[in-house]
């Protein structure tokens, strides 16, 4: 409940994050594309979009290049040919903390948190992009330092009650199972108040339950704070239940791209996941 | 003492405390992880404008409200927003489906319903349009609920918020609902409390105003609660238990009830606030042994030690230094020590450092369980309860407590034991009737007042009631013995190896027993003592596994020979069942209580087998898979004898008739 004024009007509200792109306007656009390693074509001339607001699927069957194709957005892995424009910016290549500055954060299909650090410090980690106050102040923990501190833990429990995650706050996350451990990853993201919220196989290794309920907390994401999500996804109704549109890859190419309806129904993909008689 | 202030109503209560203890925390509840603290006046303003804000949405009186939740200050402020305008609330059981909830709001005729969030709002709004007479819904929590229609479906922060809009307009409202509050009356009807229906439909129990704070004060004067003490209000709102104990007991003694942060933090919240008045049933105290027992098993071996040596120490003088009984020097200083070195850390971890009272009740609870907890100095006690007498029957004194038994009657109430066995009672809280069900009124009340618990029991020789089993479970051996079954399984489940058992004996020669093994307790034995098993069936039909449960069922038997009225029943024959009784199996409830006519269907051979002195018994069962599936499993089940104490070894087989 909304018991403390100061902090809870702004949970229902959508995402802070001013990027000047109305709902619905492009948010960031993928323009033929190609990433390869030696030999290895991993992405051939690839093009899609996202436009702000929507939840966007990439799926494809194992090595299709999805993964690749997340670490080429989020500025892991600089492309060979083509461009990717996102808030309406062309980049240059990056790293992957200029993403984050620039407003894209992810979580990986390998749970990657601290692991000896609680929830709370894991979660905390993500808004140290926000902190404006440098080392010197952060030592002294003082003043300014110590206001910002109050301010980012604020946010924090903020995401701590939305993913309902209060009774592991304290927890060491190594700890915790590992359908908890992505809900803590993805708190951690959301840390960062992302325009683009990018999910690598977030059911990855979950049962039933844990899928609906991330399923859930993605949508409640999507909904309540306004956030843009590009998402992997190999469990084919979580994609279909969630998502707005679908980009199927297969073998470094994109072989279809469109609501999950017509996706779905799309010989091709039939075709990439079923295989087909040579 | 301040408390002993008679009034009749809770909301009178309110304004009361917030004159009062105007300063003082009424509530806290952990949000966004801080305390957030109401003084009682901030309370009273809170409830204020949710009253005329109810007003606004065309609250009347005599309207009934249903309070669907977990523990959040919003539902209990609701409480006396509605009692305050001459309403009575109905509080529901949160984790009820959405059709027995629909029974109960039909039932009680439920105009307004206000829940904690969109899962409950889902469940009101799936029955809602069969209702004719739930209008409004309001809700506590707003996420997930944004798009959903508007109409007749209210934020309580904008209920509130009418409310206090109101006001502002027009200040005599305020006055007005004050006015109100003082004219009430106590005859009106505080609450609704639905029974939690394990025995068939769950029945609404009527409780007036004015019983409920006679009952409530005369505990809080018993237990000497004051304004400063503190509980963590964690039960389910819907039972009794918590709307006594927390609600009426805090309104009429002002003292602060803290809410959890969530379900799950109930652990860590204890910790935090560190109540000093506290009630878990048995199986919670249960659990937090075996939790303390499985950390010291992984503790160093220096630390193993200190545990064992000073937990030896408060088993020989805890409860003597607790009930201030004359403990020779070296102990208290011996115990003194412990304090420092383990209880006082112990109880910190457990947030049981600042527990002045505690109380357990609703099953049997072992004796060693029951001491380990009031060794360590926490003042732990039994109670006996119902919904219809407003919780107190029975309480426990401060320095007269044993585990086995209830206690005296509470202050202020009369019991009695029927012919049959079975305890009455008369009490100043009890309920005024069923709601709509005459008949089952008429069922429980006795010509002069009294009310049937359906419990038997009787008064031990110190004036301290023990409750034995349901009335109707109760028999006789030929021999006119009593035989109370459950009250020698409990006997046998204290024994760690055994998870549950099921005694036979009404109308029989003798008692006899199933018992089924623990496979947790008695499988760390068998790893320890190098013995193989393939499956529970295997380790149950062991040999030695039945030398240690005949070992059980003889000590059973010695603590039931000292009990003249059970001395009669003691377990003359047992077997080890082949397989575990499950739910699935329909062979418990789904609370894990085990259905005795179901099991006697069930296994008749095995019964016949147990009084017809053969020493084993081949037999074959239908058992259910957790997919749903069926089997069968065959087994030919040992039947041991075991020995009796204190009169003549019986024939261990029926006399033929």
């Amino acid at each position: 409940m909304n018991a403390h004024p100061a902090i809870g009007p702004a949970l229902g509200q959508p995402d802070a994050s001013d990027d000047g792109i109305a709902k619905g306007e492009v948010l960031l656009k993928v323009d033929n594309v190609s990433l390869s390693f030696g030999g290895v074509k991993a992405i051939t001339d690839i093009s899609f979009d996202v436009r702000k607001g929507e939840i966007r699927a990439i799926i494809g069957p194992n090595g299709a290049g999805k993964t690749s194709m997340l670490n080429v957005v989020n500025g892991f892995y600089t492309p060979q040919q083509g461009t990717i424009t996102f808030r309406g910016v062309e980049r240059r290549a990056m790293k992957p903390h200029h993403a984050v500055r620039q407003g894209i954060a992810r979580t990986f299909q390998n749970v990657a948190l601290f692991k000896g650090m609680t929830t709370l410090e894991n979660i905390m980690a993500g808004r140290s992009v926000h902190m404006h106050r440098n080392v010197f102040w952060q030592m002294l923990w003082h003043g300014p330092a110590l206001k910002e501190e109050i301010e980012h833990r604020e946010k924090v429990e903020e995401i701590i009650d939305f993913l309902e995650i209060e009774h592991i706050r304290r927890t060491p996350v190594g700890k915790l199972p590992y359908g908890l451990q992505k809900r803590v990853e993805l708190g951690r993201a959301l840390a960062m108040e992302p325009s683009l919220l990018l999910l690598d196989e977030p059911m990855a290794g979950m049962n039933l339950e844990e899928k609906e309920d991330m399923s859930r907390f993605i949508i409640d994401v999507n909904q309540q704070r306004g956030t843009t999500i590009a998402l992997i996804e190999h469990d084919m109704g979580v994609v279909m239940d969630l998502s707005d549109r679908v980009v199927v890859l297969d073998y470094g190419k994109k072989i279809a791209d469109g609501p999950p309806d017509e996706v779905k129904n799309d010989q091709a993909v039939i075709d990439a996941y079923l295989g087909v008689a040579h | 003492m301040a408390q002993t202030t008679m009034l009749d109503t809770f909301p009178k209560y309110l304004l009361l405390n917030a004159e009062r203890f105007g300063d003082r925390p009424a509530m806290r509840h952990k949000d966004y992880g801080i305390w957030q603290t109401w003084t009682w006046s901030r309370q009273l303003d809170e409830i204020r404008a949710f009253a005329l804000g109810l007003q606004a949405l065309g609250f009347s009186r005599g309207d009934k409200v249903a309070v669907v939740g977990a523990n959040r200050p919003r539902l209990y402020w609701t409480f006396a927003a509605v009692q305050s305008l001459g309403g009575v609330p109905v509080p529901v059981y949160a984790d009820a489906v959405a059709e027995e909830m629909a029974y109960v709001l039909d039932h009680a005729g439920v105009r307004f319903a206000v829940a904690q969030d969109q899962e409950q709002v889902d469940k009101l709004l799936s029955f809602r349009e069969t209702i004719p007479a739930l209008t409004d819904i309001v809700y506590d929590e707003s996420r997930g609920l944004r798009d959903y229609p508007r109409e007749r479906l209210h934020d309580f922060a904008e209920v509130q918020a009418a409310g206090r809009a109101a006001l502002a307009a027009d200040p005599a409202r305020g006055r007005a609902w004050e006015e109100g509050v003082r004219a009430g009356s106590g005859d009106d009807v505080s609450v609704m409390l639905y029974t939690s229906g394990t025995t068939g439909r769950s029945k609404g129990v009527v409780l007036t105003a004015a019983a409920s704070v006679k009952a409530a004060l005369d505990t809080v004067r018993f237990d000497g609660l004051t304004e400063k003490d503190s509980v963590l209000a964690y039960l389910p709102l819907a039972w009794v238990g918590d709307h006594y104990l927390n609600f009426a007991q805090g309104y009429v003694s002002g003292f602060c009830m803290n809410c959890p942060e969530s379900q799950q933090t109930v652990a860590q919240d204890m910790r935090e606030i560190g109540p000093t008045f506290y009630f878990a049933p048995p199986r919670v105290f249960e659990s937090l042994l075996t939790s303390v027992t499985i950390r010291m098993e992984d503790a160093g071996r220096f630390k193993q030690w200190l545990f064992r040596h000073f937990i030896e120490v408060a088993r020989k003088h805890g409860e003597a230094i607790l009930e201030k009984r004359p403990v020779p020097l070296s102990g208290r200083l011996a115990y003194a020590l412990g304090d420092f070195m383990l209880y006082g850390p112990l109880k910190n971890v457990l947030g049981m450092s600042n527990i002045r009272v505690a109380y357990t009740a609703g099953e049997a609870i072992g004796a060693d369980l029951f001491s380990f907890f009031r060794s360590l100095g926490i003042n732990l006690k039994q109670l006996y309860g119902q919904t219809e007498a407003f919780l107190y029957v029975t309480a426990q004194k401060d320095g007269q407590v044993r585990a086995d038994t209830v206690g005296p009657a509470a202050p202020n109430v009369e019991i009695r034991i029927a012919d049959n066995g079975e305890v009455l009672f008369r009490s100043p809280g009890q309920f005024s009737g069923y709601y709509k069900e005459d008949d089952k009124t008429a069922e429980v009340l006795t010509e002069d007042g009294f009310i049937r618990t359906g419990d038997a029991g009787f008064f031990e020789a110190d004036g301290q009631l023990k409750i034995i089993d349901r009335a109707k479970d109760v028999g006789k051996l030929k021999d006119g013995s009593l035989f109370a079954p459950k009250y020698i399984e409990n006997m046998l489940k204290f024994f760690p190896n055994i998870k549950e058992a099921v005694a036979f004996g009404d109308g029989r020669d003798f008692c006899a027993a199933f018992i089924n093994i623990d496979l947790t307790a008695v499988g760390n034995w068998a790893e320890r003592n190098n013995i193989a098993y393939a499956s529970y069936q295997e380790l149950a039909g062991h040999p030695r596994v039945y030398d240690i449960i005949a070992g059980h069922v003889n000590e059973a038997n010695r603590r039931l020979a000292q009990e003249p009225m059970m001395a009669g029943a003691q377990v003359a024959r047992f077997l080890i069942l082949h397989k575990e009784l499950d739910a699935d199996d329909g062979e418990l409830t789904r609370t894990q209580k085990v259905r005795r006519s179901f099991i006697a269907d069930r296994y008749g051979e095995l019964i016949e087998a147990l009084y017809d002195g053969s020493t084993e018994k081949y037999v074959e069962t239908e058992v259910t898979f957790e997919d749903g599936r069926k089997g069968r499993i065959s087994a030919t089940v040992r039947i041991a004898d075991a020995a009796v104490h204190g009169r003549p070894a019986r024939p261990h087989a029926e006399a033929a008739e």
